[in-house]
């Protein structure tokens, strides 16, 4: 198949159904209600479930309860909408069920505004809601890119039962691109009978299943605890995502970015090269979990003298970016959070001015 | 290389279609493409407007303040993005409804009638391929045989509207080859 | 010695948490029994509230999910929307139902989500210890009302029986009660009702069921029925609010 030219957001919604998610439970919220928009019309075309709820509130938990009993299920949604959706994350995160979670950022807080902004890392990495839970968190820097997490989003929250967040903004979804579906992202639906509430009718075994998240015992919630902690460590093992650029030179900055920012970033590494000024760039494509190790060696290249972390927000990642830098360079913050992505010109100036 | 392009006008005077065409005919040409429209607080009071660039390495910034050309469909957007265009751009003013000009001695202005080709070939809708047609020509930003090919699948769900958009592309042309 | 009675199949074996005098067992005894009767067991997932039927799923032998305060109507709706072949049924009390969750329960109503609910009311939030709930009668102690519910300043109790049969849309609204035998057996059958409506694919049904707190209310278990059917039952009438044969009427 070839390529087409279609806007992050109804990218998005065909990337699910490409990868085999046939339902999909959402609220509008902009700067992404055209994923709900498409679905509407898409969802029926190929069988499968499309509801708006009346909140982000009960969509969250819809996607609880199908997840619950087995289903390949998935939202979209904006900031605040994730706020409100908070709370069934920590549940479904405790019940361990598979769910995707897309959210195309908005800057904030409160209302805010609905320009790009990336202010939502620490909610998205650091658990929007209570509990000790983590989110396996990936950021898209091109609508194919959003593609391409959305369809390996879903095998993902089936291999740690765990959900995924796809943390998107305003320009991922309102920018058309040409994308391609790559066929073998396509993946079938685990087989849930273990632990999922499908019936027991449909398992061999006799046995209820139960979805749940409470431990009245203090042995069994440590236990549980101590259970849900060894996935998270193991996504840190197994599912570190990055995107070196221009690293291969005697850099005398290093950058680290993630998604838009990162591209107005990949252009100032361009340009600077153009000036006789070697850059260079580490871009997560997993915030959580976080690649501190390649980060800390890019910035130990004895030709780096100096870290920045260039965020849509004012300053999240940066305490990522120092944990991983350990001291051993100075790390500096850059970025804006009124939804005016800066240009390449105002963070050449910045790093300029630190040399 | 990379090349930008913006179209600014009303909402509701096709902008976006335009933009995307173009965006359209250069991912067939096989260039890496983006196309940004408006969203938010510019959309209000009724300017919209699009970014398309088109670049033969992957497009780094999507945003652009300084394109290298601009399609302004009303007053407000060419006051607005005119001082903005990069020196040796085009500038296309529709002129049947903007009576001031770039401003801009550095600049490849060209003025095209839309709206008053557009009534002649029967519906003032077309003002924005008459446009369309007037700046590919100019600029050669894209092949003209190409975009005639997207301009038709675009319509190909109201057949009968492709005749008047053809013809809308190539009296644009016509006015781009005037001067 | 022959045992007079049976367990239903659908109820484990483990013995309940709740106070002596609390309805929730008759209630638990009476899904199971109508599970049993249906052959529905292996299809059937119930969904636990918050409140003191929290632990629903320890008593039943069939798969149960655990919800959110107040959320169990939004998650019958999902398991519901992707798995129409399930039986699913929500196990709410008022707090959980009317109060928090009162979002949830009228949308889901609304939409005629086909599922449905078992409501036990007893006008307390009982697993908190006793607090003011939406249903809490004018001029009820509780351990946030104590010098009774002031209807002046939080209105007057909510009838959720009325208020979701005022929607045109759900199929089957009834208010029965276990205080005595002879409304047991009429509360089952509403049960059985509302669970065959949901097998005929019909929309949203709720059966809500007058109850007892004896603990927070202070009683026995003998005070407490006896209180229950003076106070209650006059404000909270006992019948069936909507059919889904008055729906075909209309």
């Amino acid at each position: 198949m070839g390529k087409i030219l279609m806007k992050g957001n109804e990218a998005i919604g065909e990337a699910a159904i490409r990868a085999g998610c046939l339902n999909y439970f959402a609220y509008p919220i902009t700067p992404q209600s055209e994923v709900a928009e498409y679905l509407s019309r898409r969802m029926p075309e190929v069988g499968g479930v499309f509801l708006q709820a009346e909140s982000e509130i009960a969509v969250a938990n819809m996607l609880f309860g199908a997840a619950g009993c087995g289903a390949r299920v998935f939202t979209t949604s904006s900031s605040p909408g994730i706020s409100l959706m908070s709370e069934a994350i920590s549940y479904i995160s405790s019940a361990q069920c598979p769910v995707v979670f897309v959210n195309i950022v908005r800057g904030g807080p409160g209302l805010g505004g609905i320009l790009p902004s990336q202010a939502d890392y620490f909610q998205a990495t650091k658990g929007g809601g209570h509990g000790d839970y983590r989110l396996l968190v990936m950021a898209p820097a091109s609508v194919q890119e959003a593609v391409e997490m959305v369809m390996m989003a879903f095998p993902l929250a089936e291999k740690y039962r765990n959900p995924v967040m796809i943390l998107g903004d305003g320009l991922i979804g309102q920018m058309m691109e040409p994308v391609e579906f790559p066929e073998h992202l396509r993946s079938e639906p685990s087989n849930k009978d273990d632990w999922a509430t499908n019936g027991m009718d449909t398992r061999k075994s006799n046995k209820p299943n139960l979805v749940k998240s409470l431990f009245l015992n203090a042995e069994l919630l440590e236990e549980h605890n101590i259970l849900l902690k060894a996935k998270y460590d193991r996504m840190k093992q197994e599912e570190v995502r990055y995107e070196s650029y221009n690293t291969d030179t005697d850099y005398q900055a290093l950058i680290v970015s993630f998604g838009t920012m990162s591209r107005v970033c990949r252009t100032v590494i361009d340009n600077l090269k153009a000036q006789g000024f070697e850059t260079a760039m580490i871009r997560p494509q997993t915030l959580f979990p976080f690649p501190q190790e390649p980060i800390k060696q890019a910035a130990l290249k004895e030709s780096c003298k100096v870290v920045f972390s260039i965020e849509l927000n004012m300053g999240q990642m940066v305490e990522d970016v120092e944990r991983s830098v350990q001291g051993k360079r100075p790390v500096h913050w850059y970025g804006k959070a009124g939804g005016d992505v800066p240009t390449p010109e105002e963070v050449i100036d910045v790093i300029k001015s630190f040399f | 290389m990379q090349r930008e392009v913006m179209f600014a006008g009303f909402g509701g005077q096709g902008i976006l279609l335009i933009g995307n065409i173009l965006a359209h005919t250069a991912m067939e040409e096989g260039y890496e493409v983006a196309w940004v429209p408006s969203y938010g607080p510019e959309m209000r009071g009724g300017t919209a407007y699009c970014l398309v660039v088109i670049s033969d390495r992957p497009i780094g910034s999507p945003i652009i303040r300084n394109p290298m050309h601009l399609v302004a469909m009303n007053h407000p957007s060419l006051e607005k993005f005119a001082p903005m265009v990069k020196p040796n751009g085009v500038v296309v003013i529709n002129s049947s409804l903007i009576h001031i000009g770039s401003d801009r001695d550095d600049v490849d202005e060209l003025l095209v009638p839309a709206n008053d080709i557009a009534n002649d070939l029967g519906s003032i809708k077309v003002a924005n391929i008459v446009a369309l047609g007037a700046f590919v020509a100019r600029s050669k930003i894209a092949d003209f045989e190409l975009v005639r090919q997207c301009v038709k699948k675009k319509f190909s769900s109201k057949k009968k509207l492709i005749p008047i958009n053809m013809a809308a592309l190539e009296e644009g042309k016509k006015v781009a080859q005037l001067k | 010695m022959a045992k007079t009675f049976k367990k239903p199949q659908a109820l484990s074996d483990q013995p309940t948490h709740y106070c002596p005098g609390c309805t929730h067992g008759i209630i638990h005894r009476l899904v199971a029994e109508v599970i049993d009767e249906l052959g529905i067991r292996g299809r059937t997932v119930g969904i636990a509230p918050v409140g003191c039927a929290v632990l629903a799923y320890n008593y039943f032998t069939f798969d149960f999910q655990e919800a959110a305060h107040g959320r169990a109507p939004a998650m019958a709706t999902g398991i519901k929307r992707v798995r129409p072949d399930l039986i699913v049924f929500t196990y709410q009390g008022d707090g959980d139902l009317a109060s928090i969750g009162m979002g949830e329960i009228i949308h889901a109503a609304n939409r005629g989500e086909k599922f449905t609910t078992i409501f036990v009311n007893n006008t307390v939030y009982g697993m908190t210890g006793g607090q003011m709930a939406p249903t809490t009668l004018q001029g009820q102690r509780t351990t946030t009302s104590p010098a009774g519910r002031n209807v002046e300043e939080v209105g007057m109790p909510v009838k959720m029986a009325e208020l979701l049969s005022a929607l045109e849309t759900p199929a089957y609204i009834t208010r029965q009660t276990v205080l005595k035998p002879k409304y047991v057996v009429r509360a089952k059958k509403a049960i059985k009702k509302a669970f065959q409506y949901q097998m005929e694919g019909r929309c949203f049904s709720l059966v809500e069921l007058v109850s007892t707190c004896p603990t927070n209310w202070g009683l026995t278990p003998v005070e407490a029925i006896k209180w229950a059917e003076d106070n209650m039952l006059p404000y909270f009438k006992l019948g069936e609010y909507k059919t889904p044969d008055t729906v075909e009427e209309d």
